[in-house]
């Protein structure tokens, strides 16, 4: 395959440039590369480098080491816990709502507007969707009031607090939801009617045709997903921010102080702890790109 | 005694009806074919016995039981998908066991019955691969074999052949055909290739815009063709405009010169225009010197076109405003007809046929 | 079946509450600014507020220009990859999904030390240069967007073909590139636009930290102050998202008319 593209590209290519300006061609993407190394790897390439020095520029695995103490390490597990409860609530609310919109026989209108507003709710995040929170779950928010108003039951007296753990949680929802929604539609549309009806007529039964077809063709779909979305949630502080100010001890709000004042008294260690970030989301995202292409193959 | 009766069976949805009236027995052990073009209904009628849609009227019975009403997990039948849709994330043998593993049969018992089944499709060493490791032509024969695994009552065949190489198709017709009658399982099957229905079925039901057109053996519908429908769609026609001279007696006019037809023109009257038809192989090229006799017509032409086929030479030879191709066989030591030759050409009068309707302008 | 509906309803219904109960509840607190009455004051005030008008003008600008420079860099360079480089594509593909797995934060840090005040490109040292840097980032968070969309619009007319044919008739590279593959691609950098407008108008954290007067900072200074003005401009934010996306499904309709096979029909 590979072969094949590169034999037909050499046919154009030597009918217009001549072998010896063959590096006329890597000029085309030279801009791109040029961006790419400016604004992508040196700027990450320099943390990462910085995370393994000291204040002198010597080496040392003295930040790494220190990202292990109490505070770093609780901003660490929050925000995973945050990012894992929100992705994993996201996933499984999202696929029940593709499944309903895509495969649950419903009219036909209901998937392109599932879509549409899939599209705008996966893109309304950061401190905007901070402040729509507000209005409705904060302390006097129209759904807090309205419980205290017809039920007497005030949300806040059970321990609930918008700007707290479950509360970041119930917000990054928002937008997890739909894009699970958005990317699990698709591989739904995957699923062939001529599988369920094969599995039928050979005797199976709906739940049948679940466990042993649909879920494991789907399977490295959603996990992927879920990954992506476990990794969306990590890197966000926007909503967080707009929601807590910087009250809420996630690793990207500290971060944030870092960079604005130094609050660990050590750059270097604030190298470290963007390490720690890339190293998270980006495992996440390579298993995400990983399992995606699994589920392609599976379904080639 | 028949064994699958789909009795005045009809399917629309809304104001369209997409089947009309469709009855039919099916012995067992019978291998019956629908035949016709795409939106004919032929499907939609495969996929009621299967169970995938409810008849609007009408009755499924299979084995003297209605199943009309019946789920498609609860009637015993086998299908095989244009599409294969084998399950992508199992193996061979695991699609092949899924119908006896869905039973709950034990692994002792299923085991043993997807070797025998992956023995019957000739594919005995491939239990372990996926079916996206398999050619198009192995995947179809391992859905055959999933079919068939859970012994079905009834065997249903989707167009199975469609999408794949003409090569394949033909080898895969005869390898279906001889697993059907090695196991004697009743079998209907969809297509609209007319070569397959042909060669493959003891009976061909030929379908068109949610009619049936004609129910009877290959050899029936090819050489007897009820319908205009059916004498176009199964072969080559070659179609000429006749004018009825005596419609009692069969005589026909075309392009001015008279032909006879032997088993007459029904509900016809002397002056009607009425296509009539011939089958390529029915007619030869004479040289116009053999004796005229009382079962043959003869048609003196112009050959207008030539073309080797192969081991046929197809020729067309046009009268005046008809024309007819036929096909002679390809003998090196003679040359071919040319162009332009003037030539007689001579069927039989039992192999004209008069069709309904007058023929198209 | 009717079984499997009731809970698809059910799924849908809980959906559109989620989706729908902070927008309310947001609309409604805007309304509340005057005592005992629903009325817009919340609105007059914010869009009356020349801070509003300037940090909003200013981020539109920015969205513009980001636009701009991503479409000059992200065409030619798919375009490129397609017909001349085949095999860069794995590597071209991964960079431009770099920006989903390096958080926002983290990019904007580095940008912040290698071309902070001291360093041997100080990117930061003037504000038209900052508001720069600020744009190249906005094209870096828009890139995975930006490619996929220019790509597939890409893959969806046949490069190679429509290149060659235009070859054949005498048209320079930069003909075919502005009067040939531009044009095709047209509806695919459309959306790719409205998308990367979404993203930049309500971007927070790198104009934040890289201190420019975008809408962004703006909105978090409100949420720290104000009590309705938020709602008010949640709302005009969301009003914003929802046309882009608008904008976005009616131009691309017509690619996905084009690209989808027809649905298959009963035979």
């Amino acid at each position: 395959m590979a072969q094949q593209s590169q034999v037909a590209v050499r046919l154009p290519l030597m009918a217009r440039i001549r072998p010896e300006q063959g590096f006329l061609v890597w000029l085309g993407v030279a801009p791109f590369l040029i961006f790419a190394v400016m604004f992508l790897i040196l700027p990450t390439g320099y943390l990462l480098v910085g995370a393994f020095q000291d204040p002198d520029g010597n080496f040392t695995l003295a930040n790494i080491g220190d990202l292990f103490q109490p505070s770093i390490l609780s901003a660490y597990w929050i925000s995973i816990e945050v990012s894992a409860a929100s992705a994993i609530g996201g996933a499984i609310i999202g696929f029940f709502l593709a499944y309903a919109a895509v495969l649950g026989g419903l009219p036909r209108w209901i998937r392109p507007t599932l879509m549409t507003f899939s599209g705008v709710a996966s893109n309304f995040a950061g401190i905007p969707l901070a402040f729509a929170f507000l209005a409705t779950l904060g302390r006097v928010g129209l759904v807090t009031a309205l419980l205290i108003k017809f039920f007497d039951f005030n949300i806040y007296s059970t321990g609930f607090n918008l700007l707290s753990f479950w509360g970041l949680a119930l917000t990054y929802l928002y937008f997890q939801i739909p894009l699970m929604v958005l990317i699990l539609t698709p591989a739904l549309d995957g699923l062939k009617r001529e599988w369920r009806e094969a599995a039928s007529i050979l005797g199976a039964s709906a739940w049948q045709y679940w466990r042993h077809v649909a879920l494991p063709v789907l399977w490295p779909s959603i996990l992927g997903t879920t990954l992506l979305l476990f990794a969306n949630a990590f890197g966000a502080i926007a909503t967080a921010y707009g929601l807590t100010g910087s009250s809420l001890n996630i690793v990207t709000i500290l971060l944030y102080a870092q960079i604005r004042g130094d609050v660990l008294h050590n750059e270097n260690l604030g190298y470290a702890l963007a390490l720690g970030m890339i190293l998270i989301t980006g495992l996440s995202n390579a298993a995400y790109i990983w399992l995606s292409s699994r589920a392609r193959r599976g379904l080639g | 005694m028949a064994f699958l009766e789909i009795q005045s069976v009809r399917k629309s949805y809304g104001a369209q009806h997409v089947v009309q009236n469709f009855d039919l027995a099916i012995k067992r052990g019978e291998f019956v074919s629908f035949l016709g073009p795409s939106g004919c209904g032929k499907t939609t009628t495969l996929r009621m016995v299967a169970g995938f849609e409810t008849p609007s009227a009408g009755q499924i019975r299979i084995d003297d039981k209605d199943v009309t009403n019946l789920r498609p997990n609860q009637r015993k039948v086998g299908m095989v998908f244009q599409s294969y849709a084998l399950f992508p994330n199992m193996t061979v043998a695991d699609n092949v066991g899924f119908g006896l593993k869905v039973a709950r049969k034990p692994a002792a018992e299923i085991r043993p019955r997807v070797e025998e089944m992956l023995r019957l499709i000739k594919l005995p060493a491939l239990g372990a691969r996926y079916p996206s490791q398999l050619s198009g032509g192995q995947q179809q024969r391992v859905a055959l074999a999933r079919a068939l695994a859970v012994k079905p009552q009834v065997l249903l065949l989707d167009e199975p052949l469609s999408a794949l190489d003409a090569k394949i198709r033909v080898s895969l017709r005869e390898e279906i055909r001889s697993v059907q009658r090695e196991l004697g399982i009743t079998t209907v099957y969809v297509t609209h290739d007319q070569e397959e229905a042909l060669s493959m079925s003891d009976r061909i039901v030929v379908m068109n815009e949610g009619r049936v057109e004609q129910i009877g053996t290959p050899f029936e519908i090819y050489n007897f063709p009820r319908t205009r429908f059916v004498a176009s769609f199964v072969g080559t026609l070659n179609i000429m405009g006749g004018r009825v001279v005596d419609p009692a007696a069969g005589r026909i006019e075309v392009d001015g010169q008279p032909i006879t037809a032997s088993r007459g023109v029904v509900d016809a009257k002397a002056g009607d225009l009425r296509a009539v038809a011939l089958r390529p192989e029915a007619a030869r090229l004479t040289n116009g010197e053999e004796a005229p006799s009382d079962d043959t017509n003869r048609m003196r032409g112009l050959i207008e076109e030539v073309s080797f086929l192969g081991s046929v030479v197809r020729v067309r030879v046009r009268f005046k405003d008809s024309a007819i191709s036929l096909d002679t066989f390809n003998t090196p030591h003679v040359p071919p007809p040319e162009r332009g030759q003037p030539v007689t050409v001579s069927f039989g009068r039992a192999d004209l046929l008069v069709l309904e309707g007058a023929p198209a302008a | 079946m009717k079984q499997s509906r009731i809970g698809a309803w059910i799924a849908i219904a809980v959906g559109a509450l989620y989706f729908l109960v902070p927008l309310i509840g947001t609309f409604e607190f805007s309304l509340r600014m005057r005592r005992g009455v629903y009325s817009f004051d919340a609105y007059r005030v914010v869009l009356s507020d020349p801070r509003f008008q300037a940090t909003f003008g200013y981020s539109t600008l920015l969205a513009f220009a980001t636009i701009l420079v991503g479409v000059i860099l992200v065409v030619p360079t798919a375009y490129w990859i397609q017909l001349r480089l085949p095999r860069l594509r794995p590597i071209v593909e991964f960079i431009t999904l770099l920006p989903l797995v390096i958080p926002a934060i983290v990019l904007v840090f580095g940008y912040l030390r290698i071309y902070g005040s001291s360093s041997f490109l100080p990117m930061t040292s003037n504000e038209r240069a900052t508001d720069v840097l600020l744009m190249f980032s906005y094209v870096t968070l828009a890139l995975p967007y930006m490619y996929r969309a220019v790509d597939t619009g890409l893959r969806a007319i046949d490069v190679r073909t429509l290149t060659e044919a235009a070859e054949s008739l005498g048209a320079s590279w930069a003909t075919i590139l502005f009067k040939v593959i531009f044009p095709n691609v047209r509806v695919a950098v459309l959306s790719g636009a409205f998308l990367t407008f979404a993203i930049v108008i309500g971007e927070f954290t790198m104009a934040s930290l890289l201190d420019r007067p975008a809408f962004g900072p703006y909105l978090q200074l409100i949420g720290a102050n104000r009590a309705y003005e938020p709602s008010a401009l949640a709302i005009i934010a969301f009003i914003v998202t929802w046309a882009c996306m608008g904008l976005l499904q009616v131009f691309g309709r017509g690619t996905r008319a084009l690209a989808a096979p027809a649905p298959g029909r009963i035979k």
